[in-house]
């Protein structure tokens, strides 16, 4: 179809509309492979929103979305995981009746073509097995493996919805607020482990907590209102005077107190 | 990433004795069952429990294991039973050929062709809309079978008889533990299909769309075609029961797609446990003895299921299997001589209650029944006068004190209960930390 691009994920004018209201108005956005990019900005910018759209969720009401070059925009959630792309959620989306284990492997057997397979035991798919066991063990979740996923701790759902993510094999990882709600030493234990399991993958998050941001990502994507006001590294995003002045100078100084008060 | 080399654990499978016991046993029991109770009741029994095992565990299949309240699955069993026993007309009249024996799979295949048909609208919806839209096919094939009594039959139904040619190898299918084999043979493949579906993909993925439909869009699976192939398989599956249905009868009517059948399906499976796989096994075998036993025993029969079910839905929502489970699980950390009592105190005021109300009942079915035979009837073993103030008055009040009684002891037994449990976490962190 179209030759290889040189972006992972593009977004060119994406817009949405709820009703009258315009949350997103027209983002721009080109993240290449293997790039970090933290998204940031004031409640209420439409960063969440600005997830479902990439990911599936809702259909944006215009513009482009691109995945590795090939557009995703109006496509079904499974449609656009299937083409390489996954997310997690701010809220733990889990399979709260199955184990940990199940809850991995059900991410898995797709991608490792199993598809609607009833024809096949579960127990004989080895190769499924054995990575969803090594998935536990880099999740750290290895001896919880068969707890019901609803009896999980916080810290511990929040390592299984990013295994769940992640475990597909998916090149483009979208993290809602992974570290939401997780005290200071969680946090950082967990940048740990996500910079571990999305080694070598584009990986864009929400976050608000500023220590993650600047730990995390190579460059910073600034939304406000619905449109992206800067996209560059984290030293130069500091020093964009726009971003100064529509954000940083309040809300990030607002957000970093607020970041220390909840630590 | 070389798998071979990374992983240090070896594979070797353990022979698993007890699922072989299980299922050897279950073998066992349906074998065994119309040897112990031989009479012709008794086997016309098992021969439906037989056929309802299969039903339920298909309808499970939906509510269970897929989180779907399918309020219309005899229209799949029934509409089963029908072409069927029109197959096996056309097979007696010689213009088909067929064994009897494989009569049953036409009904899964019709079973099957119209869960097809159906279930690609229903599964397109989850949750409310799905039911509503069961609901409504339902009542349109119920309407249907008022509509085309060519082939439903109309009032009479439809008729056969089992009995086809010269018997193969001395079987005949007409002495009815002949059939009772035949359905006890499909009873045990069908539940040993049922079960290995939730040991695939398929089946698991049917599980993830149950606890969060949202999710597993995000992870690469389409939840309605997990939903319509869940739904398939379980329209085939009521329909062998069907068919295995028109074969014990000989005889199909309409009410068979009705909407009473299909809501004992959901009342039975559910009484039975749906969370486990085995509830609705449970479920067939009390929806026979409900059906043959209960409604000889008591007019009021449908009156005393539903305080049943009430009372499961409020206190027991596991249903059978998940009381058992709960207890088989008390009984291995041997703790169930702490609750004994309580079970005593509960059993002693259920019964109160039980026989209180019923009294009550049953005098008021009295009165309106068979008001002709005099007011007085005769109530476990006791004659009451329908009449009579102290009847009413004695049942009245060991009713409200047995209520009273049952609650109290009901707050004591969740008192000890929750106790055991912490007991039973506390003893499992303690293994685990060793």
């Amino acid at each position: 179809m179209s030759q290889p691009s040189e972006f992972a994920l593009e977004l060119l004018d994406v817009r949405k509309r709820f009703g009258k209201s315009e949350i997103i108005r027209g983002a721009q956005l080109q993240v290449r492979p293997g790039e970090r990019v933290a998204i940031i900005g004031p409640n209420g910018a439409g960063k969440s929103t600005l997830f479902n759209l990439i990911s599936g969720r809702f259909a944006p009401s215009s513009g482009e979305i691109r995945l590795q070059g090939q557009r995703i925009d109006g496509l079904k959630p499974y449609e656009i995981n299937r083409r390489g792309l996954s997310r997690s959620f701010q809220v733990s989306n889990l399979f709260t009746r199955l184990s940990v284990f199940e809850n991995i492997r059900c991410a898995l057997l797709w991608s490792m073509g199993h598809r609607y397979a009833f024809w096949r035991f579960l127990a004989d798919l080895e190769d499924v097995n054995e990575r969803a066991e090594q998935l536990l063990e880099m999740l750290h979740l290895d001896k919880r493996r068969d707890v019901l996923a609803m009896n999980l701790t916080y810290a511990e759902a929040r390592a299984l919805e990013i295994g769940i993510t992640i475990a597909g094999g998916s090149s483009v990882i979208l993290l809602d607020e992974p570290t939401a709600g997780m005290s200071k030493s969680e946090t950082k234990r967990f940048i740990q482990l996500i910079r571990q399991v999305t080694e070598g993958k584009t990986l864009l998050t929400v976050e608000h907590d500023m220590g993650v941001v600047f730990g995390l990502a190579d460059k910073i994507a600034v939304l406000v209102y619905g449109e992206v006001i800067a996209f560059d590294t984290p030293e130069a995003v500091r020093a964009n005077a726009r971003v100064q002045e529509a954000y940083l100078g309040s809300v990030l100084a607002e957000q970093q107190a607020a970041g220390a008060h909840t630590a | 990433m070389s798998r071979s080399l990374s992983t240090p654990h070896y594979h070797f499978k353990p022979y698993n004795v007890g699922r072989w016991l299980v299922w050897g046993l279950f073998a066992l029991v349906l074998g065994v069952s119309p040897l112990i109770w031989t009479s012709s009741l008794s086997q016309t029994m098992l021969s439906q429990m037989g056929i309802g095992i299969i039903a339920c565990l298909a309808y499970n299949v939906l509510l269970g294991q897929g989180g779907m309240l399918s309020f219309g699955h005899a229209v799949y069993s029934g509409l089963g039973s029908f072409l069927a026993i029109h197959t096996l007309n056309q097979v007696s009249a010689g213009q088909l050929s067929l064994p009897v024996s494989l009569v049953p799979l036409v009904g899964g295949l019709a079973g099957l062709f119209f869960a097809a048909l159906f279930g690609y609208v229903s599964t397109k919806k989850a949750g409310t809309p799905f039911a509503m839209i069961t609901l409504g096919l339902g009542e349109l094939i119920w309407s249907m079978s008022l509509m085309l009594p060519e082939f439903f039959g109309g009032e009479g139904g439809i008729s056969t008889n089992r009995v086809v040619g010269p018997p193969v190898m001395g079987i005949s299918f007409g002495p009815q533990i002949q059939v009772y084999y035949l359905i006890a043979i499909y009873c045990f493949v069908c539940t040993a299909a049922l079960f290995a579906l939730t040991r695939t993909p398929l089946g698991r993925m049917l599980n993830a769309v149950r606890d969060n439909p949202e999710r597993v869009e995000f992870i690469g699976y389409d939840t309605q075609w997990v939903r319509y192939l869940a739904f398939m398989i379980s329209g085939f599956f009521a329909g062998v029961a069907g068919g295995l249905g028109a074969i014990n009868f000989e005889i199909v009517t309409a009410e068979v797609v009705g909407a009473a059948r299909s809501g004992a399906y959901l009342l039975f499976t559910f009484l039975g446990g749906a969370t486990f796989f085995f509830g609705p096994i449970i479920g067939a075998v009390l929806m026979v003895l409900a059906g043959v036993l209960l409604s000889e025993l008591t007019k009021a029969w449908l009156l005393y299921l539903g305080l049943i079910f009430l009372f499961m839905v409020m206190y027991a929502p596991g249903g059978f299997a998940a009381l058992i489970m709960m207890n088989l699980r008390v009984a291995a950390f041997g703790k169930l001589r702490q609750l004994w009592t309580a079970y005593l105190g509960l059993a002693g005021a259920g019964l109160g209650m039980l026989v209180g109300g019923s009294a009550m009942i049953e005098m008021v079915y009295h009165l309106q029944l068979n008001e002709a035979l005099g007011p007085q009837l005769v109530f476990m073993g006791a004659t009451l006068n329908a009449h009579g103030v102290d009847a009413w008055l004695g049942a009245g009040l060991l009713l409200l004190v047995s209520l009273g009684l049952f609650e109290l002891t009901r707050r004591e037994f969740k008192r000890q209960w929750d106790q055991t449990q912490e007991e039973i976490e506390k003893e499992i962190k303690r293994r685990e930390a060793l």
